[in-house]
């Protein structure tokens, strides 16, 4: 039986509950997979080393720094999970400013906060054998990666646009026909075109895809009337330090 | 003698700590330190380590169209209880009054959640302390057909997030005035179908959770929890407590407070003037009892859940109600549903502040914003109830320990770690719990 582990690091919890919300498929993985440390669901928190680790969150303090090397060291295969891993995640905000004010804003005694100045993913610091993005993550593609590392296969996800899922789905393109911004064409598939389908623009959850054209789809925002704040609004939100999205490359906090 | 033995010395004065080092089966990472001398408790601290991630502070210069789907990347497990404090923060401070059939979908929406939530803390993250299991993949060894109703009762409320939000964790579909689409009432027929079943499983869940045993303790505190005329509360009410406070939400910061308590370094809450207080299940229940459908009302008396209720063991019974309720109100919801709705009411934005609260799965959630005359937020706060409840939680845990001195510290560790988990406490929704490096006894 194969081992899995389960980390946390800077999250909301969503990505690992989405192992837990595979209502139909839980206990039947449990038959294959044994879930050798996994918190959030058991106290039976048993020692590495581990065949799959899954990594949620991302590395915002001193001592997520040294966890993170730990967990690394314990386990064969590294799989990244969520916006938070693989891009820093929301609290990536805070590498646009200067950390103190935030902490300021926040805490009556900031003296007493521990925190990294930036928000950085999981391979800013240790290598990683596959990401997989979203906020949240998508429940059976999780499913796809975790069914293929016993297998032993090539997990056989898509890398295409939400534009692409968009386009198979059959639904009238909210931009062109309504005026909508939509982040569809630079955002990587995995949700179905969600957001098109109730009417509204991908705000882009699952983060940039590949290559994605981030400057060319700005120029045809600002053609269309959007203003610059609004644009990297819709751009610096769940994935702000993804490099297409912010327009900077990743420097993460070395402590 | 030697005194500069450590061994020795730690005898002579009998200092113990007990170290929880990662609290498990709650959402979010925390830890407890208990530290005594001789017979007596000296301190208790419920250690949250999750980092901070500076919600109120990145709220600042976004835009009030944008608050549901940042809120709800603070909590996993809860992302509705997040998005309905902010937009009923923001409506009302733009005067806008939501259409009766807007107000119905959201309360099927939370509905939706208190399900999803309930079922995922009944069965996988608490049961397993009242079997003396390690998790519920334990309790599925030897009770399979147990786990599976509770995962389909749990699924059950996921359905109901995924069609009106779009998916389960992080829905898309919530709007400021309103939603973003209805989905037609066609596609609700087979939710439900799915409902039916669920109420039945609900009060067999109910049934099951009251066949444990429930350790004796009593909270002798203030409960505190929306209430609402006519309805059990969820989306929106006044603040009233067990101690005969009745105030408007708006009121909330002239009666509570949060503060950074020295010895702990955690943000806690109280009342002003009064101390510690509690929020959730047995809150809601206690203070809106009346508010419950006598059927309902009928299963709390016939499943033993006393009246008024104070012992926090019992609150995964209430937990269990509050699922029988939940699939009930959402079924009377969809059955009463008409297509032809608007989606969404139109906003004139302009400058203003506004504030809500709604009841979170674990408790009451406050939200207050300010923003400029284009819609861009100026400050935030957002009170969550893990928060609130943590000052309660520590005094009582002081009790605890108190009464279990003799235990070796594993068990009295593991006495600890369950009584915590009474309270669902949600942790990384904490949003401004601090890490804490202290200095052992």
């Amino acid at each position: 039986m194969k081992r899995l582990a389960v980390w946390k690091f800077t999250s909301c919890d969503g990505c690992q509950l989405s192992l837990l919300d595979l209502e139909d498929d839980l206990l039947l993985l449990t038959e294959s997979l044994e879930f050798a440390y996994f918190l959030e669901a058991s106290s039976a928190a048993r020692p590495g080393p581990y065949d799959i680790s899954l990594v949620e969150g991302s590395i915002t303090t001193p001592a997520d720094v040294e966890r993170i090397l730990e967990v690394r060291r314990q386990s064969r295969f590294l799989v990244v999970i969520g916006a938070c891993a693989t891009s820093g995640g929301i609290q990536a905000l805070r590498n646009f400013v200067d950390v103190k004010e935030f902490i300021a804003c926040v805490y009556a005694r900031p003296d007493y906060i521990k925190t990294l100045a930036k928000s950085s993913p999981i391979s800013a610091y240790v290598p990683v054998d596959f990401e997989l993005q979203g906020c949240p993550i998508d429940k059976s593609q999780l499913l796809e990666v975790i069914a293929s590392f016993l297998l032993d296969k090539k997990p056989a996800l898509s890398n295409e646009s939400v534009c692409g899922e968009c386009k198979r789905r059959g639904l009238v393109c909210v931009w062109v026909a309504e005026g909508r911004p939509c982040l569809g064409p630079v955002t990587h598939a995995g949700c179905g075109a969600l957001c098109p389908g109730y009417s509204r623009g991908c705000y882009g959850c699952f983060g940039p895809k590949e290559n994605a054209n981030v400057p060319s789809l700005g120029r045809k925002f600002r053609e269309h009337g959007e203003s610059p704040r609004d644009i990297q609004r819709l751009l610096r939100t769940f994935h702000a330090a993804a490099p297409a999205f912010s327009g900077r490359p990743h420097e993460p906090s070395r402590s | 003698m030697n005194p500069h033995d450590p061994e020795q010395a730690a005898e002579k004065t009998s200092t113990r700590v007990v170290k929880v080092g990662a609290m498990t089966r709650v959402e979010g990472e925390g830890s407890l330190l208990i530290q005594t001398e001789g017979d007596r408790v000296k301190n208790v601290d419920l250690h949250i380590f999750e980092p901070p991630r500076f919600f109120e502070a990145f709220l600042r210069g976004r835009a009030v169209h944008e608050t549901p789907d940042i809120t709800s990347r603070i909590c996993g497990i809860c992302p509705v209880a997040y998005q309905m404090s902010a937009v009923h923060a923001i409506e009302s401070g733009l005067g806008v009054v939501m259409p009766d059939a807007i107000r119905r979908l959201r309360r099927l929406l939370y509905c939706g959640e208190w399900i999803e939530s309930h079922v995922l803390h009944i069965y996988l993250l608490h049961a397993p302390d009242f079997l003396g299991l390690p998790d519920a993949i334990s309790l599925g060894k030897t009770q399979r057909q147990r786990l599976e109703t509770g995962l389909r009762l749990k699924k059950l409320g996921n359905r109901i997030m995924a069609l009106l939000g779009g998916r389960e964790i992080h829905p898309i579909n919530v709007k400021v005035g309103g939603f973003y689409k209805i989905p037609p009432r066609e596609s609700f027929r087979e939710l439900s179908d799915e409902l039916f079943w669920g109420i039945e499983a609900a009060k067999d869940t109910l049934s099951w959770v009251s066949g444990f045993t429930f350790p004796e303790f009593a909270m002798d505190t203030e409960y505190v929890a929306l209430q609402n005329p006519g309805e059990y509360p969820m989306n929106e009410g006044n603040i009233a407590s067990s101690r005969g406070l009745r105030i408007e939400t708006r009121a909330f910061e002239d009666h509570f407070e949060e503060y950074q308590a020295p010895q702990s370094t955690a943000l806690h809450a109280r009342r002003r003037g009064h101390g510690s207080y509690l929020t959730g299940p047995i809150a809601r229940f206690l203070l809106n009892f009346a508010a419950l459908p006598p059927p309902v009302q009928k299963l709390a008396q016939e499943s033993g859940i006393p009246l008024p209720c104070y012992n926090p063991y019992r609150s995964i019974q209430i937990r269990a109600l509050e699922v029988i309720y939940a699939c009930q109100e959402a079924q009377r919801l969809i059955q009463d549903y008409e297509d032809g709705q608007r989606s969404s009411v139109e906003l004139q934005v302009h400058a203003g502040s506004g504030c809500a609260a709604t009841e979170a799965p674990r408790g009451l959630l406050y939200h207050r914003y300010e923003w400029d005359g284009e819609g861009s937020i100026l400050a935030a706060r957002i009170v969550p109830p893990t928060s609130q409840n943590q000052s309660r939680m520590e005094e009582d845990l002081g009790t605890l320990v108190a009464g279990h001195l003799s235990l070796p510290d594993d068990e009295l560790a593991a006495h600890c770690e369950r009584f915590v988990r009474n309270f669902d406490p949600c942790i990384s929704c904490a949003t401004h719990f601090l890490k804490l490096t202290r200095e052992r006894v």
